[in-house]
């Protein structure tokens, strides 16, 4: 009996919290974002607001299967649940429905389900399980192209569904890998890349090789591990190939709107005739959010009332775009709290990872909070106009039933897992 | 060190969120206003504008509905365009020119697609107005004039510009704002309060629903009803004697400071200035830069009072008790100061007390009177100060108060004045034109006015005013407060005699009207103007000032005729006719009406600009009017006379 009634107080009531708050306060902004006129049910379920009352109602269901489930069960199984999985996201080539240009929908009647957010979970399990295997070294160049192979398959699968913004969730998967141990280059390389194609993009292929290369050489003088001169002149010339290069990838790969996105963001448009061109048209969604969440003030409009979100004004507000909604109806301090709460899950569930004993539990936890990190910052970053329109949701904040349920599955078998911690030894 | 990236990661975006919260809705952010907010429409119910009367309950100012089909290209669908056309009254080539120019301004927005439809047009226009999707009617409030006279009391609507809005940001664009007159100075009575209701709208601009339920809609408060103290009669008859001349003529009812009359010639009909025309109109007497119609000559012309002012003078010398009114001053047909000569219409040695220097506007007699005032104290410095805070206290140098947006200063001189002219040492007779109005004082016609319903009250009066009534309010107490000189009482009367025997035997003795005791001044002034760079002489000014009755005055009234000659030709003629009006309700004196509507000054107004050399004063003969406008002219005055109250 003893033994039955701690089993309640096992599972992290913190993580639990936390993530029934960001459901709940999430549910009130979708009311707010998609109800039309005053007077409306709370169980009107032709709204999105009523139909994510059912999928909340409904999660609750899913957690109790999850939490039942032995713990053992999703290292075991991870390997069928990815392959299941991805043989998914490859139907939906067949079968798949597509929405706003993206194929990644299966529709049985007026259900529809999205198998890109399962797959994320899916892969986090996969590659806990490889990086855990006692035969797998992340230090050997033949391991760390397996674990790429695996990151690679759902992230190629969903860009080949036009879903961009999911495929560049998998990168939240380089956190998991460093953390076991991907050597230090891979961040260099990484930090680099991104560094030089921005300042290339923002100042000029020729700006950003002179900077890349006074870095080299200083690097090169003043480091204590010393590079050999021809390797310095090899990354030197890969350096100037980027810095022209990601000047031919913007031009001719990109597509257009992504241009577009990418020259609002660092402010490449200089033409204010065209600036306004661009509020009007693509950048429309960005521009009418800022105005929103700055509308909000210090203390919001108040709940239902934000004038911006009664008249639509921000267009996908209550998937995409919800964050606008709280900063407009909830202010600074509304905003301010939904981000604390975020930070707060995400630490709290890397504390919790770096408390696990078995390798698996730990890696996994490092999914989860890698993940949710890179949805809440691209989201957030994007509503705020921080980072390039990338479309994916907000967790547990935005509508839709796939999501809700994907990262209730993702964080609850991180929080059955993390109960099962004492039996490990 | 590796378990760390993950964690510096999240806690630094997370302060980057904050921040850039904190920029956004702390920082960035603007008070909230729901007038700013786009995504609110509002939509403002526009009150009546209130209606104006004259003294006697006359309606002069009432409202007219104007209808106005408007059109929104974006929601127009294909329609029957000959129908259309010809309910509209206008062709096909019109029609897609005023729909192109629609669309060009924007196709989502409304814009006027034809104004100010008359009603009949209307009428018939409504009952199909459903088969054109995209065009709606809109009714719109203009004013609607019941008189032609008054253009400048009445004043005039127009929209409102970007500084009013600044200004006063109760006005919004489209807007309607009084501009001059009694529209201008009462604009907040007369427009009342204008009602707004909120309503949500969403990103394709529609109307969702009223915001939060109305709770923030308020009604319109309609605009107040004025009576203004204008009498419309006098008002319209004082305008046709000062047709074809130019100047002003003000009259006040000195027991309460009412302007019973405000004649600025030339004027023009308020009806040009009212709606689709306004704008035309408005050049067109903007056009007009010698003449200026919309120049407010009775309040804004600044003349030389000439001889009335020998009036105030001789208040001054009594109540400062430089001489007595019995004391008699020689006059050589001159005065003689210095090296020069002032001089005079009197015969040689005529021997003028206060009375007949006032009669005979003796040049002498005041040029003596204005030294002995200056050269009271010993200093001629100190004098003029005294002079002069006796002269303002009249009202004269300086704004009135009264209830009209436009006006002038004036100048009555004072030590200040002319230490900037004459620094080193200033003599008594270096300002000696000021004895005869001539010279540094200048005043505009209203403080002339006002300056002899002082004299009529015996030492005090009130501030004119055009407004009398507006229902439901009391008036300012600026206009109920009388306002006392610096002259005492008893030293009005010598003064009034004088002005009393102008009529009775001087320089207006051929103006009398029987059974009213009028007291006058002439005055002519002498005026320049610069033609070619060359100061040149113009003929002079009439000038003429009046009250009456002299005992219980009920009107005191000062006239300016633009190179009239001399004080009784012209403005002389006016004031006693006005007098007569005003306090008989008819005309005995058809004689002065008749020579009044015969004369024409538009020749001499000519003169100046005629670029060829040109005589003045005794050697120019008057110009008789054509037939056609006399005949126009005895119309107008035959519907005056008409015309009930």
């Amino acid at each position: 009996m003893v033994r039955e009634s701690n089993r309640h107080f096992k599972f992290d009531w913190i993580t639990i919290i936390l993530f029934f708050l960001l459901v709940g306060f999430g549910w009130l902004n979708i009311m707010s974002a998609s109800h039309t006129g005053t007077d409306f049910s709370y169980f009107d379920f032709s709204q999105p607001f009523g139909k994510q009352l059912v999928f909340i109602i409904l999660t609750f269901i899913l957690i109790i299967l999850l939490l039942a489930i032995d713990a053992k069960f999703y290292e075991r199984f991870s390997s069928i649940i990815y392959i299941i999985s991805m043989l998914s996201l490859v139907g939906l080539f067949i079968f798949g429905k597509n929405v706003n240009g993206a194929t990644s929908w299966y529709a049985i009647g007026s259900f529809t389900i999205q198998p890109s957010e399962f797959a994320k979970t899916a892969t986090a399990l996969a590659v806990a399980k490889y990086v855990s295997d006692l035969n797998t070294n992340i230090n050997t160049f033949k391991d760390q192209i397996r674990t790429f192979v695996i990151i690679m398959i759902p992230a190629l699968l969903v860009l080949l569904q036009n879903d961009t913004g999911s495929t560049i969730v998998y990168g939240a998967f380089f956190f998991v890998l460093y953390r076991e141990g991907l050597p230090k280059y891979y961040l260099t390389i990484g930090v680099a890349i991104i560094l030089l194609s921005v300042l290339s993009l923002k100042f000029g292929a020729i700006l950003a090789s002179v900077i890349a290369f006074l870095f080299l050489v200083i690097f090169h003088f003043y480091s204590k591990k010393k590079l050999r001169i021809f390797q310095s002149i090899f990354i030197s010339i890969i350096a100037l190939g980027i810095s022209f290069g990601v000047k031919f990838f913007y031009q001719s790969i990109l597509k257009p709107h992504q241009q577009d996105r990418i020259s609002l963001w660092l402010r490449l448009e200089k033409d204010p005739k065209k600036l306004e061109q661009m509020k009007r048209t693509f950048a429309y969604n960005l521009n009418e959010s800022e105005k929103a969440i700055s509308s909000g003030g210090f203390t919001g409009k108040g709940f239902m009332e934000g004038t911006r979100t009664t008249g639509k004004f921000v267009p996908e507000q209550h998937t995409d775009y919800i964050f606008s909604t709280v900063g407009e109806e909830w202010g600074f301090l509304g905003s301010a709290f939904v981000v604390v709460v975020f930070v707060l899950l995400l630490l709290r569930i890397l504390h919790l990872a770096e408390l696990q004993k078995s390798q698996f539990s730990r890696v996994y936890g490092y999914g989860v909070a890698s993940i949710i990190f890179i949805h809440f910052f691209i989201n957030i970053g994007m509503v705020m106009g921080l980072i390039p329109t990338i479309g994916i949701p907000l967790p547990m904040f935005s509508y839709g039933g796939s999501g809700l349920w994907a990262f209730t599955i993702l964080i609850f078998i991180f929080i059955k897992l993390d109960s099962n911690r004492i039996n490990e030894w | 060190m590796r378990q760390f990236l993950l964690f510096i990661s999240i806690i630094a975006v997370g302060i980057l969120f904050l921040s850039r919260l904190f920029y956004l809705q702390i920082y960035d952010a603007n008070n909230y206003s729901l007038f700013e907010d786009n995504a609110i429409r509002k939509v403002y119910d526009y009150p009546k504008r209130g209606f104006v009367y004259d003294r006697n309950g006359k309606l002069l100012v009432a409202n007219q509905p104007s209808y106005d089909v408007m059109v929104i290209p974006r929601e127009v669908e294909p329609l029957d365009t000959l129908e259309f056309c010809s309910l509209l009254k206008i062709d096909k080539a019109q029609f897609i020119k005023k729909f192109n120019k629609a669309r060009r301004y924007s196709p989502r927005l409304p814009s006027v697609f034809v104004s100010h439809l008359s009603k009949e047009d209307y009428a018939v226009l409504q009952e199909k107005m459903r088969k054109f999707d995209g065009f709606y009617i809109q009714k719109r409030s203009l004013r609607s004039y019941e008189t032609t006279i008054g253009a400048n009391v009445l004043g005039d609507i127009g929209e409102v510009n970007n500084r009013d809005i600044k200004k006063e940001p109760y006005y919004k664009m489209g807007d309607l704002i009084g501009r001059q007159g009694v529209e201008a100075s009462y604009e907040k009575t007369l427009r009342g309060v204008k009602g707004i209701k909120f309503i949500q709208k969403d990103r394709f601009n529609r109307n969702i629903g009223p915001y939060k339920g109305g709770k923030f809609d308020t009604i319109p408060e309609q605009g107040k009803d004025i009576t203004i103290t204008i009498d419309a009669q006098l008002q319209a008859y004082g305008e046709l004697l000062m047709q074809n001349k130019r100047g002003g003529v003000i009259a006040i009812e000195p027991a309460s400071g009412e302007i019973l009359a405000m004649v600025a010639a030339p004027t023009y009909d308020p009806n040009i200035l009212v709606g689709r025309n306004r704008s035309e109109g408005f050049r067109q007497l903007k056009k007009d830069s010698l003449a200026n119609p919309l120049f407010n000559r009775s309040l804004q012309g600044v003349y030389e009072p000439g001889s009335p002012f020998k009036l105030m003078n001789a208040l001054i010398a009594l109540q400062e008790n430089v001489l007595t009114p019995e004391e008699t001053v020689t006059c050589y047909a001159g005065y003689k100061y210095g090296n020069r000569f002032m001089k005079c219409h009197c015969n040689r040695g005529t021997k003028n007390n206060m009375t007949g220097g006032i009669q005979r506007s003796c040049n002498a007699y005041f040029a003596t009177t204005y030294r002995k005032i200056l050269d009271k104290s010993g200093s001629a410095s100190e004098g003029i100060d005294t002079w002069s805070k006796h002269a303002k206290s009249f009202g004269l140098g300086n704004f009135l108060g009264y209830d009209l947006k436009v006006g002038q200063k004036g100048r009555i001189p004072d030590r200040a004045y002319y230490k900037r002219i004459y620094p080193k040492t200033f003599y008594s007779t270096y300002t000696i034109s000021n004895a005869i109005g001539q010279g540094e004082v200048a005043t505009t016609p209203i403080q002339l006015a006002n300056m002899v319903a002082a004299i009529a009250n015996r030492g005090y009066y009130f501030t004119p005013h055009i407004i009398k009534n507006i229902k439901g309010e009391g008036l300012h107490e600026n206009y109920t407060k009388p306002k006392y000189t610096t002259i005492d009482k008893e030293h009005f009367e010598p003064v009034i005699e004088g002005m009393h025997q102008v009529y009775k035997k001087g320089t207006a003795s051929s103006l009398q009207v029987k059974d009213i005791e009028i007291c006058g001044k002439t005055g002519t002034v002498e005026n320049f103007a610069i033609i070619d760079s060359l100061k040149t002489q113009l003929t002079d000014h009439s000038i003429f000032v009046a009250f009456a009755p002299k005992d219980n005055p009920k009107i005191a009234i000062a006239v300016f005729v633009e190179n009239g000659y001399w004080g009784s030709r012209f403005a002389g003629k006016v004031a006693s006719l006005m007098i007569e009006r005003h306090i008989k309700g008819y005309i005995t004196r058809k004689d002065l009406e008749e020579w009044l509507l015969k004369h024409t000054l538009e020749d001499e107004y000519a003169k100046p600009y005629s670029g060829e050399p040109f005589k003045i004063n005794g050697y120019t003969t008057l110009q008789i009017v054509e037939a056609q406008e006399y005949y126009r002219l005895k119309k107008e005055l035959n519907r005056i006379n008409n015309s009930k109250n």
